[in-house]
């Protein structure tokens, strides 16, 4: 990937040392420990894990989405210059949408099944400030935009009249519509069909780079990760376990976890060998075991590993890690 | 009460190396097989009535046809509604085909009954969560499949078992006590295949097992299956719409689209040299492991990919003509009106194309390839 | 096409208490917990009525302490024949209960018959039971019942019949519904591959995922029979006098409410009483049996 619209501006997002945990009668559980990222303008930056990483989480944190008893419990979100951790509700919502947009894995549930299509994307524009026809006129754009085949007659119909391809190509023209500074996108392409995934992917990287939109994609799937993003971090038992650019991360991970992963993760080219595999599973939130979450599943893991929990160290070429074992160290 | 009364006369598989090779398929013949096949199918067509008053009765199946050789891995793959799904139902005998017939060891698989089915071929789902009874532990639920099928002699003899089968599949005895709900999804996906090899079958079916877990419990799940295959000498016809978990495990791979198989042959063969252009978009598609901008990279593969017009690949009845023809980036006219055969093209590759092995490079002019006459096709990928 | 890949729910929401027996969770709902205790005390002095542990004979009339007031003789007062007002309540809540259990184990036999029947055969059976449970919806259960009692005349088991069969549509409604859904659950299709016999499917896969909805269904049927049949004393169908039923107390109690205010309240309150608790008891167990609220 030769994008060249990545600055060394400030960061459009700003997340700092973000934790999230669940408050019950007893105390609170952590679910996100101290997790932080910068994503500049124009960057695509990808979340990656696996269920119960945490990702998700930390995406609806940013968004101020979390639904109590699951509760931001430390750190901050800065847009730009705004702190979104503790802004008032009225502020966020005049922010999603305009200043920030999301985008879901499934637009079915975040579609209005019984309003048209054109008239949803005109509704939200309107509530940011546009008038009437401008709204429609900009919706229309939208919807051409993400070249959706016939925008007039697709402004007229209903959510469950289209496929998932185009639903989610509504989602992201929804998303679109209110020209944002950011994109988070979860696992948006997850559900679809993998031929269509490309196309989407294509999309959104075309208008990314057209309006050097800043973009935090959360996947599960390494392979997305790989081609669609140019930084990705890492995340394990609600922790950040390694951050860097995708070629580097990639080529020379330097978590334990994060070339488990790779191991484990097929591909249609190359040797047909056995897949990596993880032993045991990952720790449970309000289980998490003392020092490194990961020693107890680790190949490379050391006494000291369980004694204290490593911090994100870097490590060379924009990389930086959480572990104490340096891959020089490693036994296959 | 569940006597599986076995009648004088109908003991079908028990030598299934004297039952002559009766698969009528019209593709060539299967990957350097030997013996009959374990599991043949032979014209398979699935309709499903209109949903509605004015609609269209929905064709899943529009004739497929296959065969699975012994200690076989046969790789299904497939996006949505291409009937794969449906191929599953019909082979396990959850539903009836409109048209054609399954053969299970050379005999027509109606002859069996319920459950001298269950004992030769399982299934093994996607979501271990709605296939395992909620309510039953994983020792009642493996229990109860070793004394129906009398696997083991009584309720003693079903514990013991019931401890290897847990061993097998590689989760601890303390599992043997579990509902479903306590288990992670890899841990009760691996129940669910102990539950089907408790059965003894020779047949696996696996309908899209790994779909719905995560990246390292997959892998998991596939390096189990292999073994499994090779210790306990079974035949696999494994369905996912992952072309890389496919080509993990598969002997033969195939391809289908619109109910039918427009693609197969030996996995290599498939993976690096595809006949059918849909194989070729398919495996283009997928993104790799491996940041070298091949997914976004070349703009005019993308230009000549369908665009998403949103129409569900559901072969419409009365159409003639290769149901790819909307997407496909080579077609000709004559694609419009005849439906190309599953045909050999080279050794044991078949594809459903007439211009089978065509590249489409980029500037769009149509490469030549294996004496195909290059002829004036249509604009490719046209916006509809 | 490709679901969610490991979209598991968060850890701390995953049943993990499921272990805990269904009284102990029952007990620990406030609405099951206030139930069962009223329903103790309702039961118990039903019991020692039968057992002939009342203050006085139910029937015994006293015409020198008519219409007495509560008092430390008569914790509830006396009636206008002079007969006590406990001993009597004591005696019509035994009624009461025998009726409602007679009443629901008719219901639920038969409801449960069709349910099934309907849920797990489908097709032209389904029609059928469907169209009887219609049929028989579509007669108010008070006309329903007055008619069967007409038919078959007073007494208290014919009050339960009537009360039973116009309550029957409900129970084939109640359970058509999960056994269909069940029946097309994907683990009820896996013991088909299984190759299990249609019966034990029915027994060992089906049904068991039935009955926590039945247990529910049959508390609240309870209750609603109690009122009902209450309904039906008061008409002056049930049990005629000087059977000691809540019914007929309540009748006669509101002639004289004016003067004697205790004739009209107490058996009021027991009927109150017996339906709120079994109503509690029943919305205790519905919530016991929410697998989203099981968590400890």
């Amino acid at each position: 990937m030769t994008d060249r619209n990545v600055t060394s501006a400030s960061p459009v997002l700003a997340i700092r040392d973000l934790s999230v945990g669940l408050k019950t009668r007893t105390g609170v559980t952590e679910l996100v420990r101290s997790v932080s990222l910068e994503i500049r303008p124009g960057e695509r930056v990808g979340l990656v894990g696996e269920s119960g990483s945490g990702k998700s989480l930390t995406m609806l944190a940013v968004m101020g989405l979390l639904a109590s008893p699951v509760t931001v419990t430390g750190g901050s979100v800065t847009l730009g210059e705004t702190e979104l951790v503790g802004a008032p509700d009225r502020k966020l919502r005049a922010l999603r949408g305009s200043e920030i947009a999301m985008v879901y894995q499934d637009p079915m549930t975040s579609l209005d099944p019984l309003q048209r299509i054109g008239e949803q994307i005109a509704e939200g524009l309107r509530a940011h400030g546009a008038h009437r026809n401008e709204a429609e006129e900009r919706a229309l754009a939208a919807l051409a935009e993400v070249q959706l085949p016939d925008p007039h007659r697709l402004a007229r119909a209903y959510p469950h009249e289209l496929s998932g391809g185009m639903r989610q190509r509504v989602m992201i023209a929804a998303a679109l519509a209110g020209n944002p500074r950011l994109l988070l996108a979860d696992e948006p392409t997850t559900a679809l069909d993998v031929t269509i995934q490309r196309q989407i992917l294509s999309l959104v990287a075309r208008i990314q780079r057209a309006r050097n939109l800043a973009v935090l994609w959360v996947t599960h799937d390494l392979g997305v990760a790989a081609q669609f993003v140019q930084r990705l971090a890492v995340m394990y038992a609600g922790r950040m376990v390694e951050v860097g650019p995708t070629a580097a991360v990639f080529g020379a991970p330097q978590h334990p976890y994060t070339a488990a992963l790779l191991a484990a993760v097929p591909s249609t080219t190359g040797e047909r060998s056995a897949l990596g595999q993880i032993p045991g599973s990952p720790p449970e939130p309000g289980n998490f075991p003392p020092g490194c979450s990961f020693a107890s599943r680790c190949r490379q893991a050391r006494p000291g590993c369980i004694r204290a929990e490593p911090a994100l160290e870097a490590r060379g070429d924009g990389v930086a890690a959480a572990c104490f074992v340096p891959p020089a160290e490693w036994q296959p | 009460m569940n006597s599986p009364a076995e009648q004088p006369g109908s003991m079908p598989g028990t030598d299934a190396s004297a039952v002559g090779a009766s698969g009528p398929t019209a593709a060539g013949p299967s990957a350097a097989v030997l013996t009959a096949p374990v599991l043949a199918a032979a014209g398979l067509v699935k309709v499903y009535p209109p949903a509605g008053r004015a609609g269209q009765p929905s064709i899943a199946l529009a004739g497929v046809s296959l065969e699975l050789a012994e200690g076989a891995c046969l790789g299904v793959v497939g996006e949505s509604g291409c009937g794969k799904s449906t191929l599953a139902r019909l082979l396990v005998g959850l539903e009836r085909p409109t048209a054609g017939t399954v053969l299970l060891q050379g005999q027509p698989v109606t002859n069996f009954r319920r459950p001298e089915l269950a004992r030769r071929l399982q299934l093994v789902s996607q979501d271990p969560f709605s296939s395992l009874n909620p309510r039953l532990t994983v020792a009642s639920a493996l229990t109860e499949v070793l004394l129906v099928h009398r696997r083991v002699p009584g309720r003693k003899q079903a514990e013991q078992r019931v401890a290897e089968l847990l061993d097998m599949v590689s989760l601890g005895p303390q599992f043997a006590s579990r509902l479903p709900h306590e288990m992670s999804g890899g841990q009760a996906q691996r129940v669910a295949i102990a539950r089907a090899i408790a059965a003894e079958p020779q047949i696996l079916i696996l309908d899209e097992p790994t779909s719905a877990l995560d990246v390292s419990v997959r892998a998991g799940i596939v390096n189990l299956l292999a073994r499994l295959r090779s210790e306990l000498a079974l035949s696999y016809l494994f369905i996912s719409h992952d072309m890389a978990v496919i080509r993990q495990l598969s002997d033969q791979i195939g391809v289908m689209y619109a109910g039918r198989f427009v693609e197969r042959g030996p996995w290599q063969s498939v993976m690096s040299a595809p006949l059918h252009p849909y194989t070729r978009a398919l495996l283009t598609a997928v993104p790799e492991p491996h940041p070298d901008g091949s997914l976004l990279g070349s703009a005019d593969d993308l230009a000549h990919d369908a665009p998403d017009t949103g129409k569900v690949q559901v072969a419409a009845s009365g159409r003639t003509g290769c149901p790819y023809f909307p997407r496909c980036p080579i077609r000709i006219d004559k694609c419009l009106t005849d439906d190309p055969p599953l045909e050999v093209v080279t050794g044991a590759h078949e594809a459903a194309c007439y211009r089978a092995g065509v590249a489409v490079e980029s500037g769009g002019v149509p490469a030549e390839s294996g004496g195909v006459p290059a002829e004036s096709g249509g604009p490719p990928g046209e916006r509809a | 096409m490709a679901q969610l890949a490991a979209a598991e729910p968060l850890a701390v929401t995953r049943v993990a208490a499921s272990r805990r027996s269904l009284a102990a969770r029952l007990w620990s709902q406030p609405s099951g917990r206030a139930g069962l205790i009223i329903l103790a005390i309702m039961v118990l002095a039903g019991l020692a009525s039968l057992a002939g542990l009342v203050p006085d004979n139910p029937n015994a009339q006293n015409p020198a302490a008519t219409l007495r007031g509560p008092s430390a003789a008569h914790l509830f007062g006396t009636d206008q024949y002079g007969r006590d007002v406990l001993s009597r309540v004591m005696a019509g809540t035994v009624l009461s209960l025998q009726t409602a259990l007679l009443a629901v184990a008719i219901c639920a036999v038969l409801g449960t018959l069709g349910g099934v029947a309907a849920g797990y055969f489908g097709g032209v059976i389904s029609s059928v039971v469907t169209s009887i449970a219609d049929l028989l919806f579509a007669i108010p259960s008070i006309l329903l019942a007055l008619a069967i009692v007409s038919g078959l005349g007073a007494g208290w088991q014919n009050t339960a019949i009537a009360v039973g069969i116009s309550y029957t549509p409900i129970f084939i409604r109640v359970v058509r519904g999960p056994v269909l859904a069940i029946r097309n659950a994907d683990y009820v299709k896996a013991a088909q591959v299984l190759g299990f016999s249609r019966r034990r499917i029915l027994f060992r896969h089906v049904l068991p995922g039935v009955g926590g909805i039945l247990a529910v269904q049959v508390t609240l049927a309870l209750g609603w029979a109690v009122l009902i049949e209450a309904s039906l004393d008061f008409l002056g169908l049930g049990p005629p006098p000087p059977a000691a039923t809540l019914g007929l107390m309540v009748s006669d109690g509101t002639n004289i409410a004016g003067i004697a205010w205790w004739t009209l309240a107490f058996p009021a309150i027991a009927v109150v009483l017996l339906v709120l608790g079994f109503t509690l008891t029943g919305d205790g167990l519905r919530d016991a049996l929410d697998p989203s609220t099981a968590n400890s």
